[in-house]
């Protein structure tokens, strides 16, 4: 996973006309301060199937919560909706369902993600409230050989 | 010990140094060869899967970012924020940044080869497919890929000469995403257009273009457009905050009637379905009040020839296209269908014709060349020699060039986003790992110095490279001279000014 805290904030900000981005940080603070029932357990499952628990303050995207717990989850476009590498898989089906739709933006970003299942989200898109406490989410494991001779994945 | 992916970071830096000083052996050097997304996103992961590696990255202009700085639209300030990322990739201990190194010119791969025990060509597709048309060669027929470059103040193409003045219509060939990108910036007001980072000439450029209507054409139907539905639902406007405004969206009913080969195709595929629906309702959508502007979706057209016309001064420039009209033929079982002519044609007057019809590699002496294809051989991104034949002396597999990987739109050809080149490096850097374990690259050579011997052999050469340091004061130069515009930044778009203000020291 690459950081980007680091460095400069120019760039993000200047998706502020377009985008939305909000600081990192905060999340950690807010984290230590929350009491259990201002947080969700959420669990994440690596490429290598390996599970990490952690405990999301409401309010608090996926993303953000990944990176605050050294999770590898990438977001080239820092949550603005612009990538799609922030791709994470619910791993329940019956909570995907119960989850709000995917707006239409998100559902084209959707459309590039690698490896797109049917109950896949953008972690930047989806925030921790009371329902959505137990979650499991799955990162994509990239499936070698997929690329040789310019071969072009469509996800369907 | 080399693939030890568990390590914490910051620890992993001091420990690689330890062992490299004391053995020397374990210590690996690779080099990048390019900074675009394939390039930065194999520095990362190789500095991840070896704790005990460094890696310096060489690029052929003063500043990085490949196609995220020359490439992305300017009006898409989001996407380019995965540069934070890079910068802090680059800033990174294990990592050099050679900038205004050209491989083929400056240092060629077997040079590279020596000093490093791998080398990654990540140098991208910087020449475009041709459609050798007649006329193809007119005033004002540009490929898509120079008035990107154009526009987004790549150095190589400031004094393209593109006329805005004299055309009112613009044809664009292809319907991919780039395709749309050039059909956004002609039609999109210039006062957004000013608040963005698009290179100075062409926003006054654009500022006096008379360019009103965009026909954006494709030889299959809506059905195939290759371009993705985030891209078409901002150019149809709809009341998206970043939309087009006062642009009429013209497009065919007729062109909207299906077949079953057409509906399986868009069962496959997401992308297509999710285009076709945006289309289908714009076409029904009546236009804005008060739209100065037309964009139109001409489909079911290839082209044939381009023809010439005077401009008002007397002088020829292209006057139009000549299109063949086509039919789909094929598909079924998974396969597309494409594009046969109709031997029925059609001429379509257009002051300026940009063609998108894809981006193409170009080879580099001394490297092995695919060049039907335009992309380097390869294996898993382990490069294959163009002979493809005798075992190496090293004992890498028949055909394998040991120690030399390729990843990116140089590997896969000119297709997919920025976070396709990071699944693609993680394969790459898998097959490196494998190569590593097995012991076909490493082990002592004194005569691999990475970085270290870079720096003299340029030296000698008389290059003068730009370190990240460097990069970050034209950076910072650049936004200066934007702020006062009012624009993120103000590209720099002369390399020997890039170079005198990245080796200043105030
Ligand atoms: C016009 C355009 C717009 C795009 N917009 C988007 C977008 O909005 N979102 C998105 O996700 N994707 C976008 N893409 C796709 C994305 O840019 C590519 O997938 C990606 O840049 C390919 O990465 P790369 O590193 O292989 O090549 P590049 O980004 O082209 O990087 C290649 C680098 O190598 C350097 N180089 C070339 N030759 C040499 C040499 N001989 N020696 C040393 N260095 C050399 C170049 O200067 C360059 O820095 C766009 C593509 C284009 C063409
Ligand atoms: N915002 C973004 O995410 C963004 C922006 C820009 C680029 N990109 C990506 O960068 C990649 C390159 O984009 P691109 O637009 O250059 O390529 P592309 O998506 O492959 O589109 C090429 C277009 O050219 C047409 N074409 C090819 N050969 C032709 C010929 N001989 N005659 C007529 N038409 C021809 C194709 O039609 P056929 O389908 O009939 O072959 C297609 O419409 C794509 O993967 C794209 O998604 C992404
Ligand atoms: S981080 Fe880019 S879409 Fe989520």
């Amino acid at each position: 996973m690459m950081k980007a805290e680091a460095a400069g904030q120019r760039e993000s900000s200047l998706s502020g006309s377009f985008g939305r981005h909000q600081s990192r940080g905060f999340a950690a603070e807010a984290a230590a301060l929350a009491d259990e029932k201002e947080t969700i357990q959420v669990t994440f499952v690596d490429k290598n199937g390996e599970e990490k628990q952690i405990r999301v303050p409401m309010g608090v995207n996926m993303l953000q919560a990944a990176h605050d717990n050294d999770i590898e989850l990438e977001g080239a476009c820092e949550g603005s909706l612009a990538c799609s590498t922030c791709h994470v898989i619910i791993m329940d089906q019956d909570l995907y369902d119960k989850m709000e739709e995917p707006s239409d933006e998100e559902n084209d970003m959707l459309d590039l993600a690698f490896g797109l299942t049917e109950t896949s989200r953008l972690g930047c898109q989806v925030v921790a409230s009371p329902e959505l406490d137990g979650m499991k989410l799955r990162l994509p494991a990239a499936t070698r050989n997929f690329y040789v001779d310019g071969h072009k994945p469509e996800p369907h | 010990m080399y693939a030890n992916e568990n390590e914490e970071e910051g620890g992993g830096a001091k420990r690689a140094q330890d062992a490299g000083e004391a053995t020397n052996a374990s210590f690996l050097r690779f080099a990048v060869v390019g900074s675009g997304p394939a390039g930065f996103y194999t520095a990362d992961r190789l500095l991840k899967t070896f704790q005990n590696a460094a890696v310096d990255i060489i690029e052929r202009l003063p500043t990085p970012f490949g196609l995220i700085r020359s490439g992305v639209a300017p009006d898409h300030p989001e996407t380019k924020a995965v540069i934070n990322q890079f910068s802090a990739v680059a800033a990174g201990e294990r990592v050099g940044f050679f900038g205004n190194v050209t491989l083929g010119k400056d240092v060629s791969v077997e040079e590279l080869q020596q000093l490093y025990h791998g080398v990654v060509l990540a140098y991208g597709a910087e020449s475009c497919r041709t459609l050798g048309a007649p006329g193809e060669d007119l005033p004002n027929v540009l490929s898509a890929r120079e008035f990107v470059w154009w526009y987004n103040g790549h150095p190589d193409y400031v004094s393209l000469p593109v006329d805005l003045e004299s055309a009112e219509t613009a044809v664009i060939l292809g319907q991919g995403n780039v395709a749309l990108d050039c059909a956004r910036i002609l039609l999109r007001n210039t006062d957004e257009l000013a608040k963005t980072d698009i290179a100075a000439h062409a926003l006054e450029a654009l500022r006096k273009s008379k360019v009103r209507r965009v026909l954006v054409v494709g030889r299959r139907g809506p059905a195939q457009a290759a371009c993705t539905a985030k891209e078409v639902r901002e150019i149809l406007g709809g009341g998206l905050a970043t939309g087009l405004k006062d642009v009429k969206i013209t497009i065919h009913d007729s062109d909207l009637q299906t077949t079953a080969l057409d509906q399986e195709e868009m069962k496959a595929s997401r992308t297509h379905r999710r285009v076709f629906d945006l289309l289908q309702k714009a076409a029904s959508r009546p236009p804005p009040a008060g739209a100065t502007k037309e964009l139109e979706w001409v489909f079911f057209r290839s082209p044939v020839s381009f023809y010439a016309s005077k401009d008002e001064q007397g002088k020829q420039t292209v006057g139009g296209v000549r299109f063949q009209k086509t039919r789909l033929e094929g598909g079924g079982n998974g396969r597309s269908q494409r594009a046969v002519g109709l031997a029925e044609f059609e001429d379509v007057p257009a002051g300026l014709v940009l063609r998108s019809i894809g981006y193409k590699s170009l080879p580099v002496p001394g490297l092995p060349f695919d060049y039907q294809k335009g992309v380097v051989p390869h294996q898993q991104g382990r490069v294959l020699s163009s002979e493809g034949a005798s075992a190496s002396a090293s004992g890498a597999p028949a055909g394998e060039v040991p120690g030399l990987y390729v990843v990116g739109w140089l590997k896969r050809g000119p297709t997919g986003i920025i976070g396709t080149n990071l699944i693609d490096a993680e394969e790459t850097v898998a097959s490196i790992a494998e190569d590593a374990k097995r012991g076909l690259i490493g082990g002592f050579d004194a005569a691999r110095q990475g970085g270290e011997g870079l720096r003299l052999l340029l030296r000698d050469k008389g290059v003068t490279h730009v370190p990240f340091e460097g990069w970050k004061r034209i950076d910072a130069v650049e936004v200066e001279r934007g702020a006062d515009k009012g624009k993120p930044r103000e590209k720099m778009v002369d390399v020997q000014e890039m170079v005198k203000v990245a080796g200043s020291t105030s």
